[in-house]
Formats: C-alpha cells, structure tokens, sequence
C-alpha cells in the first residue's frame, strides 16, 4: 500500500530519475517559484523544529525555576530539609523537612496501586478476553468514564460519602485483625491515609486497566489460538499466551498509575486530615499527609518562605513522579510494539 | 487373536458421548446461586452478621467457593480453576463500575437541590456561606476563559510539535522531543501550578490572574494534544503525501492542506478530550488564580475562581448551603465533561482514519 516512510523531499528532478534520458529538463517557471516554496519549507520546518524545542525548554524550564525559587527558603530553613519531621515554615524561625511528606505520599500510592492493580488487571482481562465482542467497546468506555471525574469531586464524594463507609471497615479491621502493623493504632475516626488511599485507587484504576487492555488486545491471535487448540482452558490461554506477552506493558502502565497517584492533589486534600508523622496506623484520623495536598492545604496562608518551603516540597515530588515517568517509559519503549498503544 | 481384529473397531470404542467432559450447565449455576443465597440469608438470620453490603460480599464468596468446589467434583480441576477466574475477572469488573455509578448518582442527588436559575446567573459576592442563594457565574466565567486560553496557547504549539515528530523529525532529537512528550504527561498538576507560581508571579511579578491559571493548563494540555495529534498524523497514509509532493505541492503547504485536514477529526478529538481534562483541574488553578467570589470579566486583572476551585472552596465550609452549592458546580462540571467526553466519541465516528 504505502511505499514506506517518504525520504526527504529532494526539490531537484534531475536527481530523482537518474536513468532519464540525458536531456535537459524543460525549464519550468523555477526562479521564483521554487526558492518561495524553499523557503517556506524551510521556515515551517524550523516553525515546528523550535516548537518541539521549547517543549524540553518547559520541562528544563519548570526544574530550574523549582530550584531557584526553592534556595532561599531552604536557606533560611532551621531544620534538615531531607530528614527531620516537623512543618513549620511561616515561623520566623522556619523549620521544615520533608521526610514525613514523602512517606506519607510514598505509603499512600502504594497501597493505591495494591487495591487498584488486581481489580485493574481484572478489568482489562474482562474487556478483552471475557466479555462479548461486540459490548467490550462500550464497557471499555464505561471504565474510562472514571477517568473523566474530576479529582475534586472524588474528593466531595470521598469525604461526605465513603468516609462513613471507611470508618466502618476500619474499625471492623482493627478489632479482627489490629494485630496486623497496617491495622493497628487508634483514633479510627475517618480521614486516614485508609480512605486517601482507597479514593487514589479508583483514580488510578482506569489508567492501568486501560493501558493493560491496549496491550492484551495485542497479543497475537495465533499464540492465543495455539493454546487453546493443545486443550488450554481460557485462564491457561490467558497464563501462558497473553499475560507473559503483556507483562511489559502492564508494568508501564503500573508505573504511570503509581506517577498519577503520587502527584494526585486535591482529592487527598480534601479527604485527609493532616498529620506530619511517620505512621504506619493507616486506619487513624491524622494518619500522615502527602506532599501534593500540603502544598494545597498551606498555600493560602503561606508566608514568603513558606511558599517557598512548599515549591521546594514540589520539587522533590517532580523529581519522585519524573523518576517513576522515565522508567515507566522506559519499560514500554523497550518493547516497541507497545510503544504506539501507550 | 486373528489378525482381522487388528483391522476392526475395538468392542470399548468410546461413544462420543463419553468423549465430551461433563460440564455444569447455566441451570445447574443458577441453582447453585439460589441455594447460596438461601443460605446467606439463613446465616444473616441466625447470626448477629447484618447490612446490604456484607450481605453481597459474603453471598458473593460463598457462591464463588460454593461454585470452584462443585466444578471441581464434576468438571476437574482445571475447568474449576479457569471458572473462578472467569467470575474473579467479571467480580472485578463490577467492583471497578460500583464507585463510577455511586458517584455519579450522588452527584446527581446532591447537586439538583441547587441545580437553579440563580446557581448559573449569580456570583459568591457578599455571599457568606451560611447564606443561601449565590452561584457560581464566576467560576463558570473563569473556567470558560482559563480553559480557552489554554486552548488558543496549547493547540497550535502541540499541532507544530506532532508535525516535527511526524513529518520533519529524524533521528536522536525527534526521539527526545517524543520521549519528554511522553514524560510530561507525567507531570504532576500540582507541579504545573507551582512552576507557573515561581515562574510567572513569584519570578516575573504578575499577580494572581486567569491567564497565570491558563499558563499552568497550557503546561497540562500540551502533552495530551501532541500525544494525539502524532498518532493521527501517522495514520495517514503516505500515498496522500506522495501524490500531493508529485504534484508539485511544496512540503509545507502538502502538510497544511492534505495531512492535516485528513487527520482532522481525530485531532479535534484529541483536543475535546485535553478540554475535558484540565478543565477539572483544581491544584494549578488554586495556585495562579487564587479564587474570588465576584465575577472578574478580565483573565488578566487580579485572582479569578474557576469551577473546580469554586467546588474545592465552597467544599471547604462546615455550612450545608455552602456545601450543596459545591455539588451543583461539581455535577454542572460532570455534565460537562461527560458532554465533551460523547462529543469527542461522536466526532471519532466521523473519521475516515482507523488504526
């Protein structure tokens, strides 16, 4: 069909047919003409060529202003940034560290993707090997309407709906199983890193179950065909022929769910009550608070160093999510196949 | 003993019945799921267990066990293994639709109390949160010209990127461009803001504005559109292209009158659908735009609200009015998305481009 990709545009005909008669090529209207159309190449192409540029000068862009902004509040910082537990940075003798942020951010997004992985993976299993050929389309786009809800109103729900639900279960957990280190604390009164964590999973469970169906719905057919005519049932099929093909992909897509839920801000903030601690007691009220919902809880009050504090709190959150984004990427660019469905 | 038996069908051949596992039918399931559900109601009766929920839940587990035991006895063990995850795959399915439909429903319940005339006309300006009345015209202003202006900044520069990628990328650089395109998407929203924040009002001097809100969502969308736009562009088939350059047709305008148009529909989609996504995002327009309760006609003069920063902050009041006023802006901001969501589908339909 096509003849493959378009070698660069060579504007000269006599090059073009090197077997050609040896005659002179009749004179079109070249002069003019040609050197115009030359030049608005050449200015298109260095129009786009700059676009594509200033992209990376954003990402640079956004890295050295975080810094630069970042320095005088970490000057005039009391404490150790990187491993004291204390906010307070609108005193007049400032004092923060980030480490209780990032734990609680860090815990928060794995339980996340704990809770979201499994339904995720069920998810995208049902859509592309289960469910009827011609409904999977539609229930495809059904699971990606979760994805359209605003953050801010999984946050509305989260607190004046789930919350009561989550208080229950919790203090169901705790009595059954407060032996267990995660269950365990008290003041189970709702609010908890529990409920962050349950609200980040329904936000993060699209993206992966969607990324993941994009790569079953890959996997070849005669692989899977193969299986099932040596006598596999359809989970044998799924086992040997289409989670190993997928594998790759499915941990991109983890990885990207697992960026989405570090850097998820307002729906934490609204859910969560505040805490900076180093807790494992997921299930109390004040069981930690992440770096993204500090930022939007403190900003409105916050003084000059103190939004400064928080830039820099927004600058180890850039480079946590850059981190996860690149080796997310990375996993999926090795496999090239993937590449385009991602 | 003779040689002919050798020749003949054996005496054991097996009828073709035999050959077929046995294998439990739809009756013998649905019987199974009626004696489970007896059973779970007996137990809810009997024991002190209660609720709706842990009646499904154990129902769901007993049924599930009940089922892998009995397909074990009858249709072996592999067959029961292959049932269990069938269920545990659909299980999961409808455990990932339960908060989709719980949310939307109480939404809808919330939100309609305030779904009013004076909620779309009015603004939150001498509005206490114990008052009621009050609207949210200014986030809705705001919204509409944060997102619009994101738009104007973010399609053109995304559409020019996509073309390097496609059409004049080659190499190392087009490979970065790509990558970082890929990683941006990764930013987080909140990163977005404060980059703005240190950049353009901490950095340069602006104040709080509408245009410092749209700077951050330009950030935001730049990567979706481009992401979308590349894998349109790739679709069309190089024929168009090649016929157009032998006709003469400079590169520039081949890629301006036939690429593009034949990419059209898709990109457009592209575009509803980074609409759709940063016009609920709340960090970055909390951090450039501040909020206001009064309606501000300039996204360039001083704090402007948007809706989603409207729900975040009326959200934020112990006030009941207050609060049922975030719902109505959180299911005006649903209908909305949802509404761009469909029209982006519809607009797919039309394109002739199929991957």
């Amino acid at each position: 069909m096509s003849l493959g990709s378009l070698p660069p545009v060579t504007t000269d005909p006599a090059s073009a047919r090197p077997g050609a008669p040896d005659q002179p090529v009749p004179s079109l209207p070249r002069t003019a003409g040609r050197t115009a159309e030359r030049r608005g190449d050449r200015a298109f192409r260095g129009l786009s060529l700059s676009a594509g540029l200033s992209l990376l000068g954003i990402i640079l862009a956004i890295a050295v202003f975080l810094v630069v902004k970042a320095i005088p509040a970490l000057q005039d910082n009391t404490a150790s940034f990187l491993t004291d537990r204390v906010w307070d940075p609108n005193n007049a003798q400032p004092a923060f560290g980030i480490v209780a942020l990032a734990f609680g951010t860090v815990l928060s997004s794995v339980l996340a993707l704990l809770m979201a992985l499994p339904v995720a993976l069920g998810v995208a299993l049902f859509i592309s090997h289960v469910a009827p050929r011609r409904l999977a389309g539609v229930l495809g786009y059904v699971i990606d309407l979760l994805a359209a809800v605003p953050s801010v109103v999984y946050g509305l729900w989260g607190i004046f709906f789930l919350n009561d639900k989550v208080v229950v279960a919790s203090a169901f957990l705790h009595e059954h199983a407060g032996w267990f280190p995660l269950f365990g604390g008290d003041d189970i009164f709702g609010r908890s890193i529990f409920l962050a964590s349950i609200v980040l999973a329904i936000m993060i469970l699209p993206i992966i179950a969607s990324l993941s169906r994009e790569v079953f719905l890959q996997v070849p057919v005669s692989q899977q065909e193969a299986a099932l005519a040596l006598g596999a049932t359809r989970w044998e099929m799924i086992r040997t022929a289409v989670l190993p093909f997928g594998k790759p992909g499915v941990i991109g897509a983890t990885m990207l769910g697992l960026g989405r839920a570090l850097g998820e801000t307002i729906a934490v903030a609204i859910v969560l009550s505040p805490a900076f601690v180093v807790s494992l007691d997921i299930l109390s009220t004040n069981s930690g608070n992440t770096i993204a919902a500090n930022v939007a809880l403190g900003f409105a009050e916050a003084s000059s160093t103190g939004r400064g504090a928080l830039i820099a709190s927004g600058l180890v959150l850039f480079a946590i999510t850059l981190v996860v984004n690149v080796i997310a990427r990375a996993i999926i660019y090795r496999r090239r196949e993937f590449a385009g469905a991602l | 003993m003779t040689t002919t038996s050798a020749h003949r069908p054996p005496d054991v051949l097996p009828q073709a019945r035999d050959l077929q596992q046995p294998s439990l039918s739809r009756t013998a399931l649905a019987g199974l799921a009626v004696v489970v559900l007896l059973v779970t109601s007996g137990l809810f009766a009997v024991t002190d267990l209660a609720g709706r929920a842990g009646f499904v839940v154990v129902a769901t587990l007993l049924y599930v066990a009940a089922q892998t035991a009995v397909s074990r006895v009858v249709e072996g063990g592999r067959r029961s293994v292959d049932r269990l995850v069938t269920t545990a795959v659909i299980a999961s399915f409808l455990i990932a639709l339960a908060p989709l439909i719980s949310v939307l429903l109480y939404t809808a319940e919330q939100g309609l109390t305030r779904f009013d005339w004076d909620f779309f006309y009015r603004s939150l300006r001498s509005i206490g949160a114990r008052d009621p009345g009050g609207g949210a015209n200014h986030a809705i202003v705001g919204t509409l010209q944060q997102v619009g202006l994101a738009t104007l900044m973010s399609v053109p520069l995304g559409l020019l990127v996509a073309i390097y990628i496609v059409e004049y990328g080659r190499g190392r650089l087009a490979a970065t461009i790509r990558f970082f395109v890929d990683v941006m998407t990764g930013i987080p929203s909140i990163v977005a803001g404060l980059f703005v924040l240190s950049f353009w009002i901490l950095g340069l001097g602006f104040g709080y504005s509408g245009f410092a809100a749209a700077l951050a969502l330009t950030v935001l969308m730049l990567p979706v559109i481009v992401r979308s736009a590349e894998e349109m562009l790739k679709l069309v088939p190089n024929d168009l292209r090649e016929a157009s350059l032998a006709l003469g047709v400079p590169r520039w305008r081949t890629i301006l009158s036939i690429v593009l148009p034949t990419a059209l529909p898709g990109v457009v989609t592209g575009i509803m659908l980074a609409v759709a996504r940063v016009m609920g995002e709340t960090a970055p327009v909390l951090l450039t735009a501040f909020g206001t309760a009064s309606i501000v006609r300039s996204p360039f003069e001083g704090p402007q609200s948007s809706l989603p920063l409207f729900i975040y902050q009326e959200a934020a009041s112990p006030q009941g009015t207050a609060i049922s006023r975030a719902w109505t802006a959180a299911l005006t901001l649903i209908l909305v998305i949802m509404v761009l969501n469909l029209l982006a589908r519809l607009v797919t339909r039309r394109s002739t481009l199929k991957k």
